[in-house]
């Protein structure tokens, strides 16, 4: 801020605040309101309260709810492939089946759980609660989002009881195969899963364009982009990422549908099928990789990125410390979310494009490893020494640093072409990006509601059931990963529907595919536990007291907790500092919430921010 | 937050630390919904980048050659046959269509309530008349055996394409015109002028809303420019 500026801001310093405080009142000053208070859409009916409502807490909440119940069915999708793996002699499904499960598994997993719950769910939740925004920008929009969503999501769900099932083609859905015959759903599945995604899309943009203002136009006073807690910074630049990356999944998807359905010739080149030459003639099949691709690796960050500014959050008020580097953290963030745009093909090294281009590739994905590396080591320079409370958000923030650790090492090892051409399409893979984008943004999905729970319920989620939960999912995930990686480097492929005992496959596989399914029928019952948890606390639980974390952020400092329709009561809170003001020297307390003005914690050593 | 306040803001480069580093707003003094279509815009040039690069692709792997367009796209005037003949008059008309809008914005932040009111109607008009010529061309494309997955003169992926971006395009335009026309009417009606509450938002209604729309039809004709570019000159 400029000098001028602050000179401005005293010469209005009468302005400032309550005057029965004893110190002057100049310190307490920040900047005038720059437009009116936000005028709030009220509900009148019990439907647009609680079902079409224009609250982004409830409607984060629908989109959390909406998404977690996706995702379960995705949980037990799993299971059903997993028994098909360990005891291939049972016949348990059949090939067709057996596709079509991984496709829905992998797209629900990644799209219909992960990136509603983040963005939709935890976005319409804290955003405006973190800013210090009554509500987002577009009530009425934000609510047409969710609903887009949930049409998205009958879509999918449609596509299991259409002749043929769903499309068995593989998240990544790629053509000629994905639309011709042999495979499942190759004529009413696939059409089905494209326009879901069309409408997700839709969804989506409609959602996000209310993130992004939000964050950028409806701050609180005194609130500046270098005050914002780290989550936000992570949902608003995944925003970013989404908003630029969805229109090639959209282009993509659209152009796919008129293969299909019209005969066109886009991805389809001349081939043979059943013993019939097809019509198509002429496409690039490797458009669509192209296309698919520029959307689907960042949308790998469009998941990590909200983990890691959640994350960043979890680990500074858990062990009561600053966070490390907080400007290196934002850069970070928002370096990784530019970089992503320019790893695409590493997902292509064996499409049969230009090995060259691969190495080009190759280079870009290695330089996004060094802002996710500084991110790695501020997360732990952030634990040392620090207060640590092996809290149940602590305690799965430890474990998403240990395990995106472990998958992003792993994703040196694919990075690059040399490297990943033996391993690719093996269970190496599978593995990789289980660790780094399954796992580890599940632990902080974890984390992250038993920390917020309290301000949604006004209740605690039971600690015991919670750490129980913890240690099976965490012991539970290493035990069915870290053997997929053993199983990738002896060339055990992945998208088989049985490996059997052969010549070519070693007994150690057949053994370990029977020990990793018990180990996945163990982690998702123990999901069961977690549901009941979440769902019985809401009468059970112990009651929360105000702020229960002791955290600084502006989303625990509203009137009531949990925080009403307008969240702030009469005024907008007013922000003096950034969200990390713990164990401050000379403070009486071991946290100053942003919004303390600093009259009333004269003699703390507070940084400036 | 008042005029007079903005003037006192830095002005040009320095103003953008300036305004990144400041609480409340990014972006000083601009209403939220009018943020809201840039940002929806630059996803959208995102849509139109995606479909013309894939275009690019597709014409350039061919296996068989691409249609002359000079010749597809030709018009009969007076038994002559005219290059770009149809097309020249509807990027001219849309374009204009652009120049009648950016009126009806300044008008309409005049609250001369007639004028703005004509000059949206006249901006609609120039839209549909756009539209209108384009279903012509598609249907005497059609009428010549052009269809999505084939046709007579070359390469079946010229139809797929075609079809597929200028429709896009033109259901930009037609979502356009549809609130082209509504606008004219809230115009009329005074909504702008008394604040009235949205029908869906309960939002007051505000001048603003005819820059925003303004902002999407500027885009359309830029995108036009550049499927005119694309498709008729190359």
């Amino acid at each position: 801020m400029s000098d001028e500026y602050e000179h401005k801001l005293e010469a209005k310093s009468d302005y400032a605040g309550d005057a029965s405080s004893v110190s002057t009142p100049d310190i307490d000053a920040v900047p005038d309101a720059e437009l009116p208070d936000q005028e709030l859409y009220h509900s009148h009916s019990w439907w647009t309260t609680y079902v079409f409502s224009q609250d982004a807490k409830y409607i984060g909440i629908q989109y959390a709810l909406t998404a977690i119940g996706t995702g379960l069915l995705g949980l037990v999708l799993s299971w059903l492939m997993r028994i098909q793996l360990a005891w291939p002699g049972l016949g348990w499904l059949e090939p067709s089946s057996y596709y079509q499960f991984v496709t829905m598994h992998g797209m629900i997993m990644v799209v219909y759980l992960l990136t509603a719950l983040f963005l939709g769910g935890f976005g319409n939740l804290l955003i405006p609660l973190m800013c210090g925004a009554r509500d987002m920008a577009f009530p009425y929009v934000n609510m047409l989002s969710y609903w887009a969503f949930v049409v998205a999501v009958v879509v999918l769900l449609a596509s299991f009881f259409v002749p043929g099932g769903p499309t068995g083609a593989g998240w990544t859905l790629y053509p000629p195969q994905a639309i011709t015959a042999g495979t499942p759903g190759y004529n009413g599945g696939i059409i089905l899963m494209l326009i879901s995604l069309i409408l997700f899309v839709a969804g989506f943009t409609m959602g996000g364009l209310n993130y992004i203002i939000t964050v950028l136009q409806l701050r609180a006073r005194g609130m500046t982009l270098m005050r914002l807690p780290l989550t936000i910074w992570g949902i608003f630049t995944a925003t970013v990422l989404a908003m630029f990356a969805f229109p090639a999944l959209l282009v993509g998807c659209l152009m796919m549908t008129l293969d299909s359905l019209l005969g066109t010739s886009f991805f389809m080149p001349a081939m043979v099928s059943l013993g019939e030459t097809l019509t198509h003639e002429g496409g690039s099949p490797i458009l669509f990789q192209h296309l698919f691709w520029f959307f689907g690796h960042p949308e790998v960050y469009i998941v990590a990125l909200p983990a890691f500014g959640i994350v960043s959050d979890l680990l500074s008020v858990h062990s009561r410390k600053t966070i490390f580097g907080y400007r290196m953290m934002v850069w970070a963030i928002v370096g990784i979310g530019a970089l992503s745009f320019f790893v695409w093909a590493h997902h292509m090294y064996v499409s049969g494009m230009n090995p060259w281009f691969g190495f080009f590739f190759a280079t870009t994905t290695l330089i996004i490893a060094v802002p996710t590396a500084i991110k790695v080591y501020n997360w732990i320079l952030t634990l040392w020494r620090g207060n640590i409370v092996l809290s149940l958000p602590m305690l799965f923030s430890l474990g998403f640093i240990v395990t995106f650790l472990n998958g992003g090492l792993t994703g040196l090892f694919l990075g690059n072409v040399t490297v990943d051409v033996p391993l690719s399409d093996t269970y190496f893979v599978v593995a990789h990006f289980h660790m780094v984008m399954g796992i580890a943004p599940i632990l902080v999905v974890f984390g992250a509601i038993y920390h917020w729970y309290p301000l949604v319920t006004g209740r605690m989620m039971n600690e015991t059931l919670g750490k129980i939960h913890f240690w099976i999912t965490f012991i539970g995930s290493y035990a069915i990963y870290f053997p997929m990686h053993y199983q990738g480097f002896v060339g055990v492929p992945r998208r088989y529907y049985e490996i059997y005992d052969s010549p070519y496959i070693d007994v150690s596989t057949l053994l370990l595919n029977k020990f990793i399914t018990i180990a996945v029928l163990i982690v998702g019952a123990a999901q069961l536990l977690f549901l009941y948890n979440l769902f019985a606390s809401a009468r059970l639980g112990k009651k929360a007291e105000k702020n229960p974390w002791k955290a600084n952020s502006l989303e625990w400092q509203t009137p009531q907790m949990p925080p009403e329709h307008g969240n702030w009561g009469k005024e907008p809170p007013k922000v003096y500092r950034w969200p990390y003001d713990f164990s401050v020297p000379g403070a009486k307390e071991d946290y100053i919430p942003q919004n303390q003005p600093p009259s009333e914690i004269i003699g703390a050593k507070v940084e400036k921010t | 937050m008042s005029d007079s306040s903005l003037d006192n803001l830095p002005k040009g480069w320095k103003s953008v630390p300036n305004d990144l580093g400041s609480d409340q707003t990014a972006f000083k003094g601009v209403q939220w919904g009018k943020a809201m279509m840039w940002i929806f815009l630059l996803s959208d040039t995102f849509i139109f980048s995606c479909f013309l690069i894939s275009y690019m692709k597709g014409r350039a792997s061919t296996v068989v050659d691409w249609p002359n367009t000079s010749h597809v796209f030709s018009l009969d005037f007076m038994g002559v046959p005219v290059p770009l003949l149809l097309i020249a008059i509807m990027t001219f008309v849309l374009i204009t269509s652009s120049g009648t809008m950016a009126l009806a914005v300044k008008y309409g932040y005049e609250k001369n309530r007639k004028m703005c009111g004509r000059l949206i109607l006249a901006t609609a008009i120039g839209g549909l008349i756009f539209v209108g010529m384009q279903a012509f061309e598609w249907s005497k494309l059609i009428h010549e055996g052009v269809r999505p997955w084939s046709n007579p003169f070359g390469a079946g992926q010229f139809g797929s394409y075609f079809f597929m971006i200028t429709g896009f395009h033109g259901t930009h335009v037609s979502i356009g015109v549809i609130f082209l026309f509504i606008f004219a009417r809230k115009v009329y009606r005074g909504d702008f002028d008394t604040g009235k509450r949205g029908f869906f938002t309960t939002m007051k209604s505000d001048y603003v809303s005819i820059e925003i729309l303004g902002l999407y039809w500027h885009f359309v004709d830029l995108v036009w420019v550049f499927i005119f570019a694309f498709f008729y000159l190359w």
